[in-house]
């Protein structure tokens, strides 16, 4: 007996110096340094610590729209190189296109050159009339499916890049499914400021406007071939009153943000405003000169995101590859502009299909309101014990301390993340964690009852309550197991803690109180048992 | 020893005509609770039925009329409000019908910014779920619950026979209806979490039925005299003492959690503290008559 004895409580010994090992880094600072930083940690959810949670969903079809129409671009240009004029172009689908050409040998000439020089676009002749000859355009299957997977991946690397810049401390992003990625921001201040930075597609397009187009016409409806009708956006500073100036300019853009090296903060010191200052790369520079030469007195429309910044007039040849752009901004939303035309726009536009932005300031409640609930569970449950169990109570709630502890010991091996439900599950398991030492002490009055021996009582009390007390822990589990494998963030927090205090308490309360009522019983046989 | 329940000797299985009118209506009631809340979508929280939902602290005190005033005007008429009165805080929740409305949460801000410049207000929490997703959610809830009741028959078959096991899934269904019952009655929503104190209690209140199943099992071994309601009656009378301490002890910890555990929580943790009781209740009522009824009286042998 006494080996066994000593035998088990050494085990629970070296358990409860390794849990405690693991369970003061993530209560304390004061430790030495390696000790802390090696440590795995709990670490505290973002209902606990505040944060931003999103879930987007990645717009795939315009991706392929998008590509769709620049391909058909593409193709005039190479037509117009050839000498084939093009009447007109139409969209056919998300993924086809239709080039009308004049009748006559057009066609062919038409098909044989875009045949040698694009691969990713099926080319087929559509119908043929007296006035007009139609090409069809398709994208390859296999292009359509790259698109698909890379529009993804390109998305959370420049919501990364963004995210960097912004500079959050431990940031999640992560693809989920075929075209959803979820954005996890702890501790996040600004918050509304970095949902709107990762949501922005933040497409740059330098575009001419076209001079000789009608406003008023284009406002009716009726636009000339190749132009697109935008809006300048004004921000009146006193008043913050927004208003839009239509303006004509021609869709194909000449420069698009692709070709920006980087991007600055400037400050205008006369009017105060900021501004954001752009380098191209060598081709965009080569190509911004090009256009400024030959368009000087011509306006060139800044667009972000189909919204006209500002369309300022080209007084000369620009050759050195900087540009900027003004538009009454403040230093946050310039400074952010900067950041997204540094980390490239989104390959597709992302539709925000969850958000939960947990301010700080619940955070901090939500742990002190957890704390208090559990030491007042904790207390109503302790005292309960004492006065109705009395020293077979004391055991329990000693053996109620350890499963605490090895449950927070637990928590941090796994480096588990404490959620508010989850505070909740380890309440909850404090109530389920005396029900164990309820069935067993029950049973050990019974046989007393019965006018068995003190020994003779415990044995059997144990023996007999054992598979119970398995039972309730085993079907606690199974829901448990359920909800961590169906539940989202919070609710998987419940289930963690829920589930180890659990388990844990088959082992203290069947080894931990055990071993001291045996401890007891041979040092001094028993008469009575205090139960 | 302090014991709280002594040598009872209730005949449990004799009040069975009243219980199972109770529980019988009930679970009628419930079923129709559920039928409204599939087709209608009353009742439910923003996680299951999609929408928005902001928790706002303003720094004085504000009337619920005038919140109300500033969203309708602001073209919010059918927003539902809740308030925690003494600490200024209010739950403003549109629902998800609105398809595709952008930043509602920021709608909503803005409009209490200007409505209410003189009281200015921290936002403590915003959270806005598309419909795309709260359908999801909902789906996976159902199949949570779904393989949950498969889980609980198979260990229930294999730890007794079959027509135990059948009648403590049954009771646990009991369980699970009455919680959607009450809370439908209450107006009280039911979201995620609810669905995870669903989840919780059916675990839980499977512990205390098998407790009374396992006493009548040994008793059906010890003594070959008697009628089988007899002996349910013996063997509930004997762990009536255990099944309502160990729900004592659990339900202590949620009236704490009620309580003190702060207003995000609340409807988590009345779920639960509701479900303890319904659970030992339905062992004690629901579970046993339910095996008597279905075995017939005959004292025969359980398996295993």
């Amino acid at each position: 007996m006494w080996k066994s004895i000593w035998g088990r409580t050494t085990l629970i010994a070296v358990l409860t110096v390794a849990s405690i090992v693991l369970v003061l880094p993530s209560l304390t600072d004061i430790l030495p340094a390696a000790w802390q930083e090696k440590s795995p940690k709990i670490s505290l959810g973002l209902d606990l610590q505040g944060g931003v949670f999103l879930r987007l969903a990645v717009e795939i079809d315009k991706a392929i729209e998008n590509t769709t129409m620049r391909y058909a671009d593409d193709a005039r240009a190479i037509l117009r190189g050839k000498g084939i004029p093009v009447l007109a172009m139409a969209k056919d689908g998300i993924e086809g296109f239709s080039l009308t050409l004049p009748p006559g040998e057009f066609a062919d000439r038409a098909l044989r050159v875009l045949k040698e020089e694009v691969g990713t676009i099926d080319y087929t002749l559509g119908s043929v009339t007296s006035s007009t000859a139609t090409i069809k355009g398709g994208v390859t299957a296999n292009e359509v499916q790259a698109i698909r997977t890379n529009s993804v991946s390109q998305a959370v690397e420049t919501i990364r890049n963004r995210i960097d810049q912004f500079g959050v401390r431990e940031p999640q992003i992560v693809a989920e499914g075929e075209n959803r990625i979820v954005v996890q921001l702890p501790g996040v201040k600004d918050q509304q400021r970095a949902i709107e930075l990762i949501g922005k597609t933040a497409l740059l397009e330098f575009k001419l406007v076209d001079e000789g187009a009608s406003v008023e016409e284009a406002l009716k409806g009726s636009l000339p071939a190749g132009d697109q009708l935008l809006y300048i956006k004004n921000v009146e500073p006193q008043t913050g009153r927004i208003t839009k100036t239509p303006i004509v300019v021609k869709r194909r853009a000449v420069l698009t943000g692709d070709s920006i090296k980087t991007a600055r903060v400037n400050f205008q010191s006369q009017r105060g405003g900021a501004y954001v200052g752009l380098s191209f790369d060598n081709r965009g520079a080569r190509i911004f000169d090009r256009v400024t030469a030959e368009n000087v007195k011509r306006r060139l429309a800044i667009v972000l995101d189909d919204t006209v910044y500002s369309a300022p007039v080209i007084q000369e040849r620009i050759s050195g590859g900087e540009a900027q752009i003004s538009g009454s901004f403040t230093p946050e939303e310039a400074s952010d502009l900067a950041i997204v035309l540094r980390a490239g726009s989104l390959p597709a536009p992302v539709k925000i299909i969850q958000n939960v932005s947990i301010g700080p300031s619940l955070g901090r409640d939500s742990i002190e309101q957890g704390i208090r609930a559990a030491i007042i569970g904790a207390t109503l449950v302790v005292g309960f014990m004492l006065v109705y169990y009395r020293l077979a109570g004391v055991i329990a709630d000693g053996a109620l301390v350890f499963n605490i502890l090895f449950l927070l010991a637990g928590m941090s091996a796994l480096r588990a993340t404490l959620t508010l439900p989850g505070i909740a599950g380890i309440i909850l398991a404090i109530g389920m964690a005396v029900d164990s030492n309820v069935l067993i002490f029950e049973r050990i009055r019974e046989e007393l009852r019965s006018k068995k021996t003190v020994r003779a009582s415990i044995d059997a009390g144990y023996d007999k309550a054992f598979w119970t007390v398995v039972d309730s822990h085993v079907t606690t589990l199974i829901t448990a197991i359920i909800l961590f494998q169906f539940g989202t963030g919070p609710i998987k927090g419940f289930a963690v803690t829920l589930s180890m205090g659990v388990a844990i308490n088959l082992f203290t309360a069947l080894v931990c109180t055990r071993v001291v009522f045996d401890y007891l019983n041979a040092k001094r046989p028993m008469q009575t048992l205090s139960i | 020893m302090l014991e709280i329940i002594k040598n009872t000797n209730i005949d449990f299985m004799r009040l069975k005509k009243y219980t199972f009118a109770f529980s019988g209506s009930v679970i009628l009631f419930g079923l129709y609770a559920i039928f409204q809340i599939y087709t209608s979508g009353a009742n439910l929280g923003i996680d299951l039925a999609g929408g928005t939902a902001l928790q706002v602290r303003f720094e004085q005190q504000v009337h619920m009329e005038q919140v109300r005033q500033v969203l309708t005007d602001g073209g919010f008429p059918e927003a539902s409000l809740q308030s925690v009165p003494r600490e200024n805080i209010f739950i403003i929740k549109v629902s998800g019908k609105r398809e595709e409305e952008k930043m509602v949460g920021q709608k909503v801000v803005g409009l209490l910014e200007q409505g209410l410049p003189s009281n200015p207000h921290i936002v403590e929490s915003i959270a806005e779920i598309g419909p795309a997703i709260g359908k999801k959610l909902r789906t996976d809830a159902i199949f949570a619950l779904a393989i949950s009741a498969l889980a609980i028959i198979i260990y229930l078959a294999w730890r007794f026979e079959f027509k135990f096991g059948v009648a403590a899934a049954l009771a646990t269904f009991h369980d699970v209806i009455m919680l959607v019952s009450i809370f439908f009655l209450l107006g009280r929503e039911m979201d995620l979490l609810f669905i995870t104190a669903l989840l919780t209690i059916g675990g839980y209140s499977l512990t205390d039925t098998v407790v009374v199943f396992d006493r009548i099992r040994e008793n059906i071994r010890l003594r070959k005299r008697g009628t089988f309601s007899e002996t349910i009656n013996l063997s509930v009378n004997e762990v009536l003492s255990r099944t309502v301490i160990t729900s004592i002890t659990t339900f202590m910890a949620c009236i704490a959690l009620l309580v003190f555990g702060g207003v995000v929580l609340k409807d988590f943790s009345l779920a639960l503290a509701l479900g303890i009781i319904i659970g030992t209740y339905s062992s004690v009522f629901v579970a046993s008559p339910i095996v008597a009824m279905w075995r017939g009286e005959k004292m025969v042998q359980v398996r295993r």
